[in-house]
């Protein structure tokens, strides 16, 4: 990356640059409400003009430069190349078409599993959230699942409280054992500490690049379980002023997500 | 036969019947009869306490906010939901009409999770959440469009999200592998918007269609409004462009800007100052109540809302034609 910021930005503007680095031009990507969807758009603009983006309710290669606020908003397939129903994207997913799948959730487990439905016990919670909805089946079909989070030890667990979207599940062998398309999965997890992969044996999150600024010790201390070191962990460059200029002039000029 | 390998534990809120589905489909009127009514009327004569009821899209997408917002001004209680939604099942929620819920989400999207869904379940005041993705949800409306009583995903597997569905993993008969089972969803009611239909019921969409199509052929009734009311020559000159045939429909509502304040694509922007009002005030009871009785209950119908909403303002939220600037029809 050229010319790295002479400003300073914010964690959800370092999300954004991370998880828009990681989307390749001419693949599919199953982009998910929020951060992914500002990605993308940023991703478009700088290295990925064929990005072709997958909405859950229907819009597929639409040129994102109008931020969308819903993922079945108009934004989703604004000169797109079709716009249909949720069925035909979660069959283009389940017959393997969608390489990359974009999403969140509140609590990750060292598999990489997600949960997006409850803290604490399903039936009595201490708080109810939105639950699955098409996270579930991006997890399930898209090749390479990326996971975008804020890191703390509240949220990266041993165990999570319910599994909404399956990572490796209870590791090596168990995606297929359950049924789900083989060869699928967790690929990364960024976070405004660092960028995550999967040990290809074990299946567990590795660390592979800290963010700038961050020590490897501080992604270990923030992480509640036994963390893996990828053999050299790499150093992430920062937001450039290109990238920050676009995020902020033209991608969310009215600042309603940064 | 075909082995179970495990099942959710959530209960099966409406075990589907496809027989006396068939014989409730035979029975409907096939005649050209001019279904245009109001609000008031439609939820009254379709809408029962107790009914299962869905809507489509959701939220803040071309959603039917002028029938939901009927349904909380009639009180019609103890509903039994399938939940894909936004705003429009925040104002059931936020009225404590709902008993039941078939789940796959209910948020806020950019604005996070739903304090009136938080309320109602962590309060217990909904007896069952039953936990579905969004592939499955879709799916098990599909099957009923289908005819059969079940759909095969392979999503869910492995997960929580199955363990508190009313699912089934079986070996599949050709593949032996696991694949999962949804069943089919006859709803009670179905509320869409859309943006043309003429006097008995068909209906064109532009843009995406979200799970328009599947859901109208799942529901035993279906409700629909509409941006504009146009002639039945429109749809036999375009006859591709319907994507619910009348012989579905049982109610025909015209209601311009009835996804207010979510957007209706090609016709109006969402209106992000409301949505954030509703944000603010579904955070607590009292404020839940006050933003609900002076949107719905003192307001008469959706005229009367539109009218207080102001008619200046929602001018400035129109907007003309598709992404090339091009009339839809």
């Amino acid at each position: 990356m050229d010319s790295p910021a002479s400003e300073s930005y914010t964690p959800t503007e370092l999300l954004i640059c991370t998880s828009a680095r990681l989307m390749t031009d001419n693949t599919t990507a199953f982009i998910g409400t929020g951060i992914p969807m500002l990605a993308a758009s940023l991703a478009q603009r700088m290295h990925a003009p064929n990005l072709v983006t997958v909405f859950e309710f229907g819009g597929t290669g639409a040129i994102l430069d109008q931020l969308p606020m819903a993922v079945g908003g108009e934004s989703t397939f604004h000169r797109a190349i079709s716009a249909t129903g949720i069925c035909d994207m979660m069959e283009t997913a389940q017959r393997g078409f969608i390489e990359y799948g974009f999403i969140g959730g509140a609590q990750i487990d060292a598999y990489g599993n997600l949960n997006s439905t409850v803290i604490g016990d399903h039936d009595h919670p201490k708080v109810r959230l939105p639950g699955s909805g098409g996270g579930n089946d991006v997890g399930s079909h898209c090749w390479k699942t990326i996971a975008i989070m804020r890191q703390d030890t509240r949220r990266f667990l041993e165990k999570i409280d319910f599994i909404t979207t399956p990572g490796y599940l209870t590791g090596p062998g168990a995606r297929e054992a359950a049924g789900l398309p083989p060869g699928t999965g967790p690929y990364r997890v960024v976070t405004n500490l660092a960028v995550l992969g999967f040990h290809p044996e074990t299946r567990r999150m590795q660390l592979l690049a800290t963010q700038p600024g961050v020590t490897v010790q501080e992604v270990i201390d923030n992480t509640a379980f036994a963390l893996t070191l990828a053999e050299t962990i790499a150093i992430n460059p920062p937001p450039t002023d290109e990238e920050l200029q676009l995020l902020r002039k033209e991608i969310d000029k009215d600042r309603l997500y940064i | 036969m075909m082995q179970v390998i495990s099942e959710g534990i959530g209960p099966l809120i409406r075990p589907p019947d496809l027989n006396a589905f068939r014989e409730w489909n035979r029975q409907k009127p096939k005649a050209l009869i001019d279904k245009r009514m109001t609000e008031a009327e439609a939820i009254a004569r379709f809408v029962h306490d107790g009914d299962y009821l869905g809507t489509e899209l959701y939220g803040t997408v071309r959603c039917p906010m002028s029938l939901v917002s009927e349904v909380v001004r009639q009180g019609k209680k103890d509903l039994l939901i399938a939940g894909q939604g936004v705003l429009e099942l925040d104002m059931l929620l936020g009225a404590s009409l709902v008993r039941e819920l078939d789940i796959t989400y209910i948020g806020l999207e950019v604005y996070g999770v739903s304090n009136v869904l938080r309320r109602e379940v962590e309060s217990g005041r909904i007896l069952n959440c039953v936990e579905w993705s969004n592939a499955a949800f879709a799916l098990r409306f599909k099957a009923t469009a289908m005819g059969v009583p079940f759909a095969p995903l392979r999503s869910m597997l492995g997960t929580d999200t199955l363990r508190y569905s009313s699912a089934k993993v079986v070996e599949c008969p050709f593949t032996g592998e696991p694949i999962c089972l949804v069943p089919a969803l006859i709803l009670d009611v179905g509320l869409i918007h859309v943006h043309r239909a003429d006097k008995y019921g068909n209906a064109q969409i532009d843009g995406i269609t979200g799970f328009a199509a599947e859901m109208a052929r799942s529901c035993k009734r279906l409700i629909i409004s509409a941006e504009e009311i146009v002639d039945t020559e429109d749809f036999r000159r375009r006859p591709d462009r319907t994507i619910i045939p009348y012989y579905l429909v049982d109610a025909v509502v015209h209601a311009p800007f009835a996804s207010h304040p979510g957007e209706m694509c090609y016709v109006h922007k969402r209106d992000e100052a409301q949505i954030k009002e509703w944000v603010n005030a579904s955070t607590k009871p009292e404020t839940t109540q006050t933003y609900l009785e002076k949107y719905i209950y003192s307001v008469k119908n959706h005229q009367e809302y539109l009218e207080k909403i102001g008619w200046e303002h929602l001018d400035t939220l129109k907007v003309s034609g598709d992404s090339n600037g091009q009339p839809c029809i």
